[in-house]
């Protein structure tokens, strides 16, 4: 449980770290709210050579309404995000989902933008932002990039971030009055989900069920095409390939996945 | 006349203090600066203690072919790299009933036998520097294949002790056969497969030890430990010294539920390091070492076989037991032993027969855990009992109340071979039925079954006797009063959490009347207090609590002989009250506190209750479960669990909490967990489903009191109740919400994968297109 030593450099605006970033590339490693980070260095499965620290970077943390999106500075943390009046009404999903995430200490301290980076299939915000059809802003010494998070991910724990890349925001359209509902299954309180269900507009994003998050491609067709909610829901496994471990197997995961995508779609758009 | 008064106040006295919720005298300091455990000593003969790591393996069986030291030999503040062909002590058994040849080597040298297992230690100046070292150790394997399956362990086909030719380590009625004709006569016979799945301790502090050497060739360990004075004859037993040279400190102990039980071999190791590099040593694990490093408990295969007629009286039951030992025989092995003896519980049933075999296999060793043999055998009796209740098709609460012991037959002589000493089963039954209003429970049941709802009810009943102070029945205790006012308790049953500091003090109080501020508890010393049973088992309040307040009893009658003596009076003249000898009806008198100031004022003790004594009580638990999910969630659970009159209902229900968390958490949540490799799979706080107070209702507590004869407070044990009468009735409870679909069992823990394919299973499916989807509406 302790970590293999490292150096630190903590820069006092996003510009260093961007510097930082460009001279040390891989050996270098982003440090937000250390709640992913840390533990997987404490356990010695990650084992970087220089931490920069972007935590305190103050001009990260902020949430702006920007025309037809929600601007959310990548520093932001699950707590802010969760209490903020501006998510509240404008995507109430992800206040919604950022309030399961884990427990109050993680919410204190966890970020948005080191969630979405992280890239674990089992997180909750990564499925909500899918959902939502958002956009994360990369930036580097090079400029910025505007990735589609459908194109984000490459697989589990990693995404088309280059090495010096810094997430510096996350923007998701304004819902509005569209309906959502988010269904996050465990087994304990402050667990991670072993499946959840995000589901906003018609569109529904999975948590833990393949390598990355997932769109329930078949379900939103189905819906368009003017199925039952039921039968549409049926449809939420397929082209997953979710994972099996002691939570559940992969069947019972593809079972868990039509459940819960009918009940929050009939949230959604029921209720 | 005047005595018979006088007596009367005494206890009226006595009565103000006992029974009353006094609250725990020792949070102010756990909640203010913390408590001190043993890794956060200082005492100045630790400056410049060694820090001690472990290199572990990695794999649960493997031949060792290589072990190459000396890239952490020239790492930074590393002191000293030890591994086990260095260590001239002889390997122990940590189970003396083991088989031959089953002994632990300190440090691994050939073989290595479960994830986990020390195989070389690393001294550093700093512990930071201690992992960073331990990591260029290097170790080739070559694997063998795991052993994890307990009945392939039995099969003998890979041994993990070639010179013991078994991989049996000992067994409990093996020796005679069972009986062919036990099931004659039964018109309904239901045989059953169970598991009682493995658990982890997870104590919030882990496994601790610092051990120093002083001139006098004396060692002193501080360890975390449920007992000192056991660990420190076993510290001795495994150095070859002498127990004189051996001294025993517990500071604060975080918490063991039976894994602290003892010394750990690691506590010899630490001292003999330190004897080694003639320099102090400490040591504290890693949570991720704790996990498979520190006993896990329970780990019981069993086969319940029960027999009787469609009236609903059970006339035999036999159970059948294959339990783990882990790779080093331990605790573990011993407590089938327990299981053996409660199999019956608080039934009287004419056949019982049992048996238990112990094997080895390529994973942490087993100790005890909360209850420790005794959950495994409530847990076989009360899922038998509603085996059979589902076959013949009556109320499982209705078969229990026709097969309890009746009130009148105690002693009871069962036919596991204890002897239990009061019970009042029925009692405890009906009042939890009461209590939970469990017709109308049904009747709720009833209706959501019929409106097939998502989410049905279920209902668990069980009924449980189990034995506490079983292990010594005698324990020490003095009480001493000072010139100051003060008294010093010593007790050689050291907490971990119970409480004992201020039960100890109220005991010491009701006999001298001084306020409990002024009474302090002493524990976990050896120099200080040489004998000692420990806490364990429940037996702290029957045992060593009863030894402190016949200490202050005697006290009270030496200090009236010699205030007799000043003050010119009849012993039978004089009362102690409010921390003074008086002449009754006078104000002449003496407090204690003088007579102490003219002569010492102190009385050792020891009481022996000579016996166990069997608390028992009833649990009613109410779950609903998701039926589509499988998820269960506990919403009510109403228990009796009867231990005697109460000192203190305060610590009395904070154990009884702490016991029904871990029974629902037993039955609902927790399992450690081996691929087939051996490797674990649950050894973070992540994987390992320990409950948080999110996962539990709030408990209903009913009071009922039992005395027993065995001692003068009448008192028995409460610390494993809970885990012994909630854990059935919880998994009773989720299996009987979906009995109505067809389920008849379920194995703990009962999570929300195998609630939903034991569903599957009984709808005949077997597997994956059993969706309820268009049931919701
Ligand atoms: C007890 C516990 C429970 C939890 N439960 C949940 C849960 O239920 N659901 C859930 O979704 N999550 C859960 N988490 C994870 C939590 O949400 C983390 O906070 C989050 O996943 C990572 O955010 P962070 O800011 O802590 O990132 P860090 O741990 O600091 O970083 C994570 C990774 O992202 C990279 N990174 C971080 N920020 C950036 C950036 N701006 N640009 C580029 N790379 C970056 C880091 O280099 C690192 O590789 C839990 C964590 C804990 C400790």
């Amino acid at each position: 449980m302790i970590p293999v030593g490292f150096a630190y450099e903590r820069p006092d605006a996003v510009e260093g770290a961007l510097e930082l970033l460009a001279e040390h590339g891989e050996d270098a490693t982003v440090l937000a709210g250390g709640h992913s980070l840390l533990p997987v260095m404490k356990l010695r499965l990650g084992t970087p050579e220089l931490i920069i620290d972007i935590g305190r970077l103050s001009e990260l943390s902020y949430v702006r309404v920007e025309g037809d999106e929600v601007a959310i500075g990548a520093g932001t943390r699950h707590h802010a995000v969760e209490t903020s009046d501006v998510v509240a009404a404008e995507v109430p999903l992800l206040a919604a989902v950022a309030r399961t995430v884990g427990d109050p200490q993680v919410r204190h301290r966890g970020t948005l933008g080191g969630s979405l980076a992280h890239a674990d299939p089992a997180s909750d915000l990564p499925a909500a932002v899918l959902a939502l059809g958002g956009t994360v802003v990369l930036r580097s010494l090079r400029g910025d990039r505007y990735v589609p998070i459908t194109a984000f991910y490459t697989g589990v724990f990693s995404s088309v971030r280059e090495p010096d890349e810094l997430v510096v925001e996350v923007r998701v359209p304004r819902t509005g009055g569209a309906g959502w509902a988010y269904e996050k299954f465990t087994r304990r309180a402050n667990d991670w989900a072993i499946v959840g269900v995000a589901v906003v507009d018609g569109r529904v994003g999975l948590v833990n069920m393949g390598s990355t998050p997932l769109r329930a491609s078949a379900t939103e067709a189905a819906l368009a095409e003017g199925a039952s909610i039921v039968d549409a829901a049926m449809l939420a496994d397929r082209d997953t390939d979710p994972p099996a471990d002691v939570a559940g197997t992969k069947e019972y995961r593809r079972h868990l996945a039509r459940v819960f995508a009918r009940r929050a779609l009939t949230t959604a758009i029921v209720a | 006349m005047t005595r018979h008064r006088h007596h009367a106040r005494d206890t009226l006295r006595a009565m103000s203090i006992m029974g009353t919720r006094v609250v725990r005298t020792e949070d102010p300091v756990f909640l203010s600066r913390g408590a001190t455990y043993t890794d956060d000593l200082t005492d100045e003969r630790l400056t410049g203690a060694l820090h001690l790591t472990f290199v572990r393996s990695p794999l649960a069986h493997a031949t060792i072919t290589a072990v190459d030291v000396e890239g952490a030999r020239n790492a930074p503040g590393v002191v000293d790299v030890v591994t086990g062909t260095d260590i001239d002590l002889v390997a122990p058994k940590l189970f003396a009933g083991a088989a031959d040849g089953m002994e632990r080597p300190w440090l691994a040298t050939d073989k290595v036998r479960f994830v986990g297992e020390p195989v070389a230690a690393v001294l550093t100046e700093d512990s930071y520097q201690g992992q960073d070292a331990a990591d260029l150790v290097e170790i080739d394997y070559d694997p063998l294949p795991a052993v994890v399956d307990l009945r392939a362990a039995a099969s003998d086909e890979v041994l993990l002790f070639e010179s013991a030719g078994t991989n049996t380590s000992n067994g409990f009625g093996l020796g005679k056969q069972f009986d062919e004709h036990l099931f004659d006569g039964c018109d309904v016979v239901v045989t059953r497969e169970i598991v009682n799945q493995r658990l982890a301790a997870a104590s919030l502090e882990t496994r601790a030890a610092t051990a120093v050497w002083g001139e006098d060739g004396r060692v002193t360990v501080w360890c975390s430990t449920q007992n000192a004075q056991a660990a420190r004859d076993a510290i001795a037993g495994w150095l070859g010294i002498d127990v004189a040279l051996v001294h025993v400190i517990t500071p604060d102990v975080g918490g063991g539920f039976g894994a602290k039980i003892g010394a750990d071999p690691e506590f010899a190791l630490v001292a003999w390091l330190a004897r080694r590099t003639g320099r102090p040593v400490r040591w504290s694990e890693t949570r991720s070492e704790n996990m498979t490093g520190m006993v896990h408990g329970r780990a019981q295969l069993q086969t319940v076989t029960i027999g009787g007629n469609r009236e609903g009286d059970v006339l035999a039951y036999r159970l059948d037991v294959l339990a783990d030992a882990g790779a080093y025989p331990r605790l573990g092995s011993l407590l089938p032993y327990f299981t053996r003896m409660m199999a019956p519980g608080v039934y009287d049933i004419p056949k019982v027969e049992s048996r238990a075999r112990v094997v080895v296999t390529t994973t942490t060793s087993t100790g005890a855990y909360r209850g420790a043999g005794r959950p495994e055998a409530t847990a076989a009796i009360e899922r038998a009992m509603d085996l059979f209740a589902a076959e013949i098709g009556l109320d499982p609460a209705e078969v229990r109340r026709r097969n309890v012991i009746d009130p009148g037959a105690f002693p009871f002589r069962t036919k596991g071979g204890a002897v239990y000493d009061t019970g009042e089963y029925a009692q405890a039954l009906d009042k939890v039925l009461d209590a939970s209003g469990y017709a109308a429970l049904r009747a709720e049941q009833a209706v959501r079954r019929e409106r097939g709802d998502v989410v049905q009810l279920g209902i668990g009943v069980s009924v449980f006797v189990e034995i506490t102070g079983g292990g010594a029945f005698a324990e020490d205790a003095s009480v001493q009063v000072h010139p100051d006012g003060t008294v010093t308790v010593l007790t050689g049953t050291s907490p971990h959490g119970q409480g004992h500091a201020t039960a100890w003090a109220m005991l010491a109080h009701s006999h001298l009347g001084i306020p409990i501020e002024k009474i302090t508890v002493r524990h976990g010393d050896t120099d200080l207090i040489p004998r000692g049973g420990g806490t364990m088992g429940s037996r702290s309040l029957q045992t060593g609590g009863v030894a402190v307040y016949q200490a202050a009893g005697e006290l009270v009658e030496v200090a009236k002989r010699r205030a007799a003596d000043l003050l010119e009076a009849d012993v039978d003249d004089l009362v102690v009250a409010d921390g003074a000898v008086t002449v009754v009806g006078t104000t002449t008198g003496v407090t204690l506190a003088e007579l102490a100031g003219r002569a010492e004022l102190k009385v050792d003790s020891v009481f022996d209750s000579g016996a166990p004594s069997f608390p028992f009580g009833a649990h009613v638990a109410v779950v609903e479960v998701d039926v589509e999910s499988g998820k269960a969630v506990v919403d009510r659970i109403v228990t009796v669990d009867d231990a005697g009159p109460i000192l203190n209902p305060l610590l009395a229900e904070g154990q009884r909490h702490g016991g029904i968390a871990q029974g629902i958490s037993q039955a609902l949540l927790e399992e450690v967990v081996y691929d087939a490799d051996g490797n674990p799979l649950t050894a973070t706080f992540v994987d390992y489903g320990f409950p948080s107070a999110a996962e539990l209702p709030s408990f209903t507590l009913v009071d009922m009191a039992t005395p027993t004869h065995l001692n003068p407070l009448g008192a028995k044990g409460i610390g494993e109740a809970g885990t012994i009468g909630a854990t059935p009735a919880v998994q009773s409870a989720v299996i009987d919400a979906v009995s109505h679909l067809g389920v008849r069992h379920i194995d703990m823990p009962a999570t929300p994968v195998r609630v939903w394919e034991a569903i599957n299973a009984a709808r005949g499916s077997g597997g994956a297109r059993v969706d309820t989807a268009g049931s919701a509406q």
